[in-house]
């Protein structure tokens, strides 16, 4: 049930694809598509390269430096970056801070980081969770004072995804206590590099650090770094947060990832056959693939519903919901596929420069960290609880 | 099941309720985890060189546990499959890293259950001290979860055989003092006649290992056998008929693997009850949410009934035929697969961030379930062989 394409359509997807195959390093092909950490070079160098193209942002309005594709157009883009192992433009600038600054953000702000963020000069993060505040994000503590021409700010952010590659983190904080939660929560934009920043790694359950708690101390930020108005920063999360629902879906990626099993699959024996000869195993994969397609058919229209103004639904958090529910699903049948060497836990195999033999098959090292690293797709970005109050209230009138 | 009659009722093979001897156990065992084998203390035993404690492991010697399933002529307890459930499911709570699957579970079962008085005589007592520990040798790189899926080769030599060969997952096999490896003494790969189990020093000439941790806490390793050399006195039974010993004995570790479980489960359902009441998020405890209080009643749910499962199907492992053991530890594993896999997942997930991280034990609890499951076969094999022998 492949897509039906327009000629002008299958011509941009001729054009991706060879554009991928010219400029994806082999090396970091082979890191993406079995999961294996990328170093921040090897992050910042694709990025610079797909800017160069004029591909970093497409969903960026085209003033802005936007590639004006249509929903078709980007979402096989999507698709055709993560069938190459193109490694995914990281989200935190382009896809999250960006729009808000051009949204809510001043022509000085526009001017300065808008292009930083383009060119992959600034890498940011998101200063949102704190130790307290999860799910309930509006109870958030980190506090702002206004000394003068700066804010003074103290507190603690949590789950700070690649915190200590970053430069810059955008920050909500607290500057009043009106009793309305959601009140005077104010956007700042903080330099990471300033005193009184510490960031601390986290280790997560399949033993990488991806994520880090950000101490701030007395941390100086000048006003000039507040997006929009004091006290309304609430508003500009939530513009942010609803805004990238279809690329948390990752549809592009589950197929390449799903292509990925299918191989693994192919080669795994299992009395006396290929494991995806075996009738149980093969079915499993059709019932995870059919729930892609239904994903896809959902992903397209809202696609479709925002290119003609709609703004994205609430029904758009259903597409995080399966989306990384279809994610944990697949991990799920690449354990089962790499059968006893499940078991070896071998991190060095899956860094750069590792030259050993491999622990049972090649693919193998990094199947089950990754499956134990992929439950928090259904926790973060707002967990899947979240997402079905969500749209209890706002689609169903609950 | 037993032929002819006797005393016994139903109530001896499917006793739901511990007898005393094994409250004493459960009570005992439970006590050492809370003192002597907190999360903390784990932590730093698992960073040991051997990645458990030798300590710890004549701490056991003491108590009698290494004795418990082992023959009482041979210096054990005679302890039942149920009795060692209920030890392995302590462990399971503990997530005990020491060896007792590899050493006192498989190894010293294929020795007590086939091997010859001398074997005997130089092993089983060795156990039950604490002075000898053992590895089995069995998983090969291609078998995937096919018992009898043999490669190895040990091809005769004289008196003696001639051991070459690939092994794999061999747990805490860097500290074993013996090994019990499976090899192929004719026919071909996957048939179940002609498969013979040795004993083989770990040192032996010829024995390379090359060890790693796994990803739920333990160690193992992958072991290649070059020439070894063996005497007749090496070989475990009947040359040729180690398939049904094989069996055997993996289907009881199986069983005692769902025990394990049963103990993981049921502390990862009470850690997330409890992070739930504690948890504020919202103005309240997060438990206050139906929802998660229904998830949390699934989780108990599904340890309760794969729990129960699991004591019927060890209370029927030392008396059924092959065929009836066979269906009664598939299906434990299956329940186990599937409990396992929901308490794990949903743990994590109501722990929300929090149980991401290694501080946590719930995420422990999790790595360990899931590689349980990927022992010895996991759901879908145990779920086509229940249902082969329907």
């Amino acid at each position: 049930m492949d897509l039906i394409l327009t000629p002008e359509e299958e011509a941009f997807r001729l054009e991706v694809r060879a554009f991928l195959a010219a400029e994806v390093p082999e090396e970091v092909k082979r890191k993406t598509m079995t999961g294996f950490r990328l170093s921040k070079e090897e992050h910042v160098s694709w990025q610079k390269k797909l800017y160069e193209k004029g591909w970093v942002a497409p969903g960026w309005p085209v003033e802005h430096g936007g590639t004006g594709w249509t929903p078709m157009q980007k979402h096989l883009f999507e698709e055709e970056c993560a069938a190459a192992g193109a490694p995914p433009v990281i989200a935190f600038g382009v896809t999250m801070v960006a729009p808000v600054i051009m949204a809510f953000g001043n022509d000085a702000q526009k001017g300065y980081y808008l292009p930083r963020i383009l060119r992959s000069d600034d890498w940011w993060c998101q200063g949102y969770s704190e130790p307290g505040s999860g799910s309930d994000l509006a109870s958030l503590r980190t506090k702002a004072v206004l000394n003068g021409d700066h804010y003074v700010v103290n507190g603690q952010k949590t789950w700070t995804s690649l915190a200590q590659h970053a430069n810059l983190m955008f920050c909500l904080t607290r500057t009043e206590d009106t009793g309305k939660r959601q009140e005077g929560i104010t956007f700042l934009l903080i330099d990471m590099e300033q005193p009184g920043v510490t960031v601390q790694p986290i280790t997560t359950i399949d033993g990488s650090q991806e994520i880090n708690n950000v101490f701030l101390e007395d941390v100086k930020v000048p006003v000039e770094n507040r997006i929009g108005e004091e006290g309304k920063g609430w508003t500009y999360a939530k513009y942010l947060l609803g805004h990238e629902r279809t690329g948390i879906a990752a549809v592009g990626r589950s197929k390449a990832q799903l292509k990925r099993l299918k191989t693994i699959a192919s080669a795994e024996q299992h009395e006396g056959q290929a494991l995806i000869e075996d009738a149980n195993f093969r079915e499993k994969i059709a019932e995870i693939e059919i729930d892609l397609l239904a994903l896809e058919s959902l992903v397209l229209r809202v696609l479709s519903d925002e290119s003609s103004g709609k703004g994205p639904g609430p029904e758009a958090s259903f597409l995080k919901i399966r989306g990384t529910e279809v994610q944990q699903g697949i991990t799920e049948l690449l354990v089962e596929a790499v059968g006893n060497y499940a078991h070896p836990y071998v991190p060095d195999a899956m860094k750069t420069g590792w030259n050993e033999d491999p622990i049972g098959p090649e693919h193998a090292a990094s199947i089950a960290p990754h499956y134990f690293n992929w439950r928090k797709a259904s926790i973060y970005g707002g967990s899947n609880e979240i997402q079905k109050n969500i749209i209890a209230k706002a689609v169903l009138g609950f | 099941m037993r032929a002819g009659g006797g005393a016994r009722t139903i109530e001896d093979f499917m006793s739901f309720a511990f007898n005393d001897d094994q409250k004493m156990l459960a009570e005992s065992a439970d006590r050492f985890m809370l003192d002597d084998y907190a999360f903390e203390t784990r932590r730093k035993i698992m960073s040991m060189d051997e990645g458990f404690s030798r300590e710890v492991w004549s701490q056991f010697a003491e108590l009698g546990w290494l004795a418990l399933p082992i023959p009482e002529e041979h210096g054990g307890l005679g302890g039942s499959t149920v009795d060692t459930a209920v030890l392995m499911e302590c462990f399971g709570r503990g997530l005990v890293v020491e060896p007792y699957m590899g050493t006192v579970v498989l190894g010293a079962g294929f020795v007590a259950a086939a091997g010859s008085d001398a074997q005997k005589g130089e092993i089983l007592a060795g156990v039950a001290e604490g002075r000898t520990l053992l590895g089995f040798a069995h998983i090969e790189p291609k078998a995937r979860f096919t018992l009898s899926h043999v490669e190895t080769t040990a091809t005769k030599d004289g008196a003696g055989y001639v051991l070459n060969g690939d092994k794999a997952i061999v747990h805490n096999a860097d500290a074993a003092d013996y090994l019990i490896v499976s090899a192929r003494t004719a026919g071909a790969t996957t048939d179940s006649d002609g498969v013979t189990l040795f004993l083989v020093d770990r040192k032996a000439e010829g024995v390379e290992l090359r060890s790693y941790p796994t990803i739920d806490g333990l160690r193992a390793s992958e072991i290649k056998f070059s020439g070894v050399k063996l005497g007749a006195d090496a070989v475990i039974g009947d040359v040729d008929g180690a398939m049904p010993v094989i069996e055997a004995v993996v289907d009881r570790a199986n069983v005692l693997l769902c025990a394990e479980a049963a103990g993981a489960m049921d502390a990862a359902v009470k850690l997330t009850v409890e992070y739930l009441k504690t948890r504020v998020q919202f103005g309240r405890p997060i438990g206050d949410f139906q929802v998660l209080q229904h998830r949390s009643v699934e989780m108990l749910g599904a340890k309760e009934y794969s729990r129960a499962l699991t004591y019927r199907a060890a209370g029927v492992m030392d008396v059924a035929n092959a065929r009836d053991r066979a269906r009664a530890v598939s299906a434990a594993k299956v329940e186990m697969g599937r409990a396992g896999k929901k308490i794990g997942q949903d743990g994590v997930q109501l722990h929300g961030g929090m149980g991401m991280t290694e501080d946590m034990a719930v995420g422990h609890y999790f790595k360990r379930l899931t590689m349980i499951d990927m022992l010895f076969g996991n759901t879908d094999h145990h779920l086509r062989r229940f249902a082969r022998l329907a």
